[in-house]
């Protein structure tokens, strides 16, 4: 394997009492697409910020590109794109213009940013909107433009923070449909997430964050091998009735797992687990065989769901 | 079109990066000043014009108008001068101040707050110095280009008495860069508009007082210490001296003055934004 773009070990991050970052270790290789799946206040953006060389460490070591980002701040941050969780565009600024300036931060000249915005006004889908206020821009639009501007100085590390989140589904899959061409140009992303489904579709390998710890770490696929099994039956008997229910279902399945609203049946076989429990005598009100995914992990690891 | 002609991310890592920015400073300070201008496009212009128009109201009530009934006054050097050619280079100094602080104040601080613009900045590869030093300069340059409409006018008025008046628009600058570089090194701590208010509260008393419309002279001696460690007070003397042509040693002084605020003005904004965005 090529030399890591990213090292962190043992690295943590405090503010006062309050441990955000708990001392995780992670690698990025170079072209790799890493991810941080965690409910909201894991510690993911935390550890984006202190990756893009805008947060200090309390404690660990931290490379970026074979430097300390405690000494070389704007060296690493000029080889960095960042598109924050919320956006910062400059709302002052035109659509064009916004890559125009920022391109400029870095230092580049004037032609050679010219060139590239329009490329990526291109790539961002933009390219008619281009004169627009930002103000104007739907919220898809505007997490394009936010991308476009975080690749204007070619990063060699591409940091998304919650890429998708507040985002209408179709919004998303056109996010999505971008950031895998990113992904097949071989750029290195790094992102985080809550949904399941962004992870598994954008991530070669993934860290299971909670708490400011790592739970587990894996591809989507063997995550969802190690931690679940690979069909999940999910009944539903009623809020009252759910408990009892699970109570006679004990012994269907691998394992149960009973939530407020439904309970999930994890086993090889779902239509069997399915069959035994009509076989008990119970009547779900509604059922559902699905294929794991990397929720069922999260819930194993922690047993609570992502999105609270 | 194909992702191919995309501005292709580097991909490989087998070079570390060579070091060689500074942490505080990129030598970039042209990228802040040029979105700054280009920001300006979509500004409200009457809402910039107001602030330029306040102390040429006050010249042309005060100075020509209450001046007919008060004939001349004696400058700090004792040399008789019409009433609006004593306060109008006072009025010179505060159309510095007032672009100066009503952009490094109301401007800076929804920069600050709400657009996120600094944050963004600082996501890059520039230095909070840059930063601090291109929106200084962008302060600087509203003040300036009141205090050079108003020239005008005073010269238009025939209140600019020796040609010392040319001295006057260096002089305006330092006043501005003085006034910017504390504004928003002020500004930079605050966390509510109402402490905005408070500087404009603090502003019309300074402005009033700061031998703006008669001579120190007529306070007891404690309130002229006040007044004297005052920045406007420094600015009004050493614009006064200039444009009527009475030159003093003082004049060292108060462009000291000015070098101190700018610096601590500087050094203040660079560390806080430092602390606010990279901490």
């Amino acid at each position: 394997m090529s030399t890591p773009v990213i090292t962190a070990s043992a690295l943590t991050k405090t503010y006062g009492d309050f441990t955000a970052v708990d001392g995780i270790d992670f690698e990025v290789a170079p072209g790799e697409s890493f991810g941080l799946l965690g409910p909201n206040g894991a510690g993911k953006s935390t550890t984006m910020r202190m990756v893009g060389a805008v947060s200090t460490r309390t404690s660990g070591s931290l490379s970026i590109l074979g430097l300390d980002p405690n000494n070389h701040g704007p060296d690493i941050r000029s080889q960095l794109g960042v598109v924050p969780q919320q956006d910062n565009l400059d709302q002052e600024l035109r659509v064009r213009d916004n890559l125009l300036v920022y391109g400029r931060y870095f230092g580049l000249p004037r032609a050679v940013v010219a060139e590239r915005a329009d490329a990526l006004l291109e790539f961002a889908q933009l390219t008619d909107r281009k004169k627009a206020k930002v103000d104007d821009l739907s919220g898809g639009m505007k997490r394009r433009l936010t991308i476009a501007r975080a690749l204007i100085n070619e990063p060699r590390i591409l940091l998304l923070d919650e890429p998708t989140t507040g985002l209408d589904p179709q919004a998303r899959h056109i996010l999505w449909d971008r950031l895998f061409r990113l992904k097949e140009q071989g750029t290195t992303l790094v992102l985080t997430t809550h949904y399941m489904d962004e992870a598994e579709q954008l991530c070669d390998r993934l860290v299971v964050v909670d708490k400011g710890r790592i739970m587990a770490e894996g591809s989507p696929a063997s995550l969802i091998r190690e931690y679940s099994s690979r069909e999940v039956l999910e009944v539903r008997f009623g809020s009252d009735k759910n408990a009892e229910a699970a109570e006679r279902m004990a012994g269907v399945g691998e394992r149960l797992e009973v939530l407020p609203d439904r309970i999930l049946v994890y086993s090889e076989n779902g239509e069997a687990a399915l069959e035994a429990v009509t076989h008990l005598g119970l009547e779900p009100i509604t059922s559902l065989v699905r294929r794991s995914s990397l929720e069922d992990v999260f819930l194993r690891l922690t047993g609570r769901s992502l999105i609270e | 079109m194909s992702a191919a002609s995309l501005p292709a991310a580097a991909t490989t890592a087998e070079v570390a990066l060579q070091p060689r920015r500074s942490a505080l400073y990129a030598g970039n300070t042209g990228a802040v000043i040029h979105r700054g201008l280009l920001a300006t496009r979509s500004t409200n212009y009457l809402v910039v014009l107001s602030g330029f128009f306040e102390p040429v109201f006050y010249l042309l009530s005060l100075g020509i108008g209450f001046g007919a009934l008060v004939g001349t006054v004696q400058t700090s050097t004792g040399q008789e001068v019409p009433y609006a050619a004593f306060i109008a280079p006072a009025l010179l100094a505060v159309s510095a101040m007032n672009g100066a602080v009503y952009d490094s104040t109301w401007n800076v601080f929804f920069k600050l707050n709400y657009s996120k613009l600094y944050q963004g900045m600082l996501t890059t590869s520039l230095g909070p110095l840059d930063v601090a030093l291109g929106e200084i300069f962008l302060a600087l340059l509203r003040g300036a280009m009141y205090a050079l409409g108003f020239m005008v006018i005073m010269q238009a008025f025939g209140l600019n008495l020796a040609w010392t008046a040319l001295l006057a628009l260096p002089a305006v600058l330092l006043i501005a860069f003085g006034f910017a570089s504390l504004g928003m090194a002020i500004t930079s701590y605050m966390k509510t508009f109402q402490q905005i208010e408070w500087v404009t509260f603090i502003m019309l008393p300074m402005f009033l007082f700061s031998a703006t419309f008669y001579q120190i002279t007529v306070y007891p001696e404690a309130i002229q210490w006040v007044i004297q460690a005052l920045p406007l007070w420094h600015g009004v003397e050493l614009v006064r001296g200039l444009t009527t042509g009475a030159l003093s040693p003082m004049m060292f002084v108060h462009v000291g003055y000015y070098l101190v605020m700018i610096a601590i003005g500087v050094v203040f904004t660079t560390s806080r934004l430092r602390a606010l965005f990279l901490k």
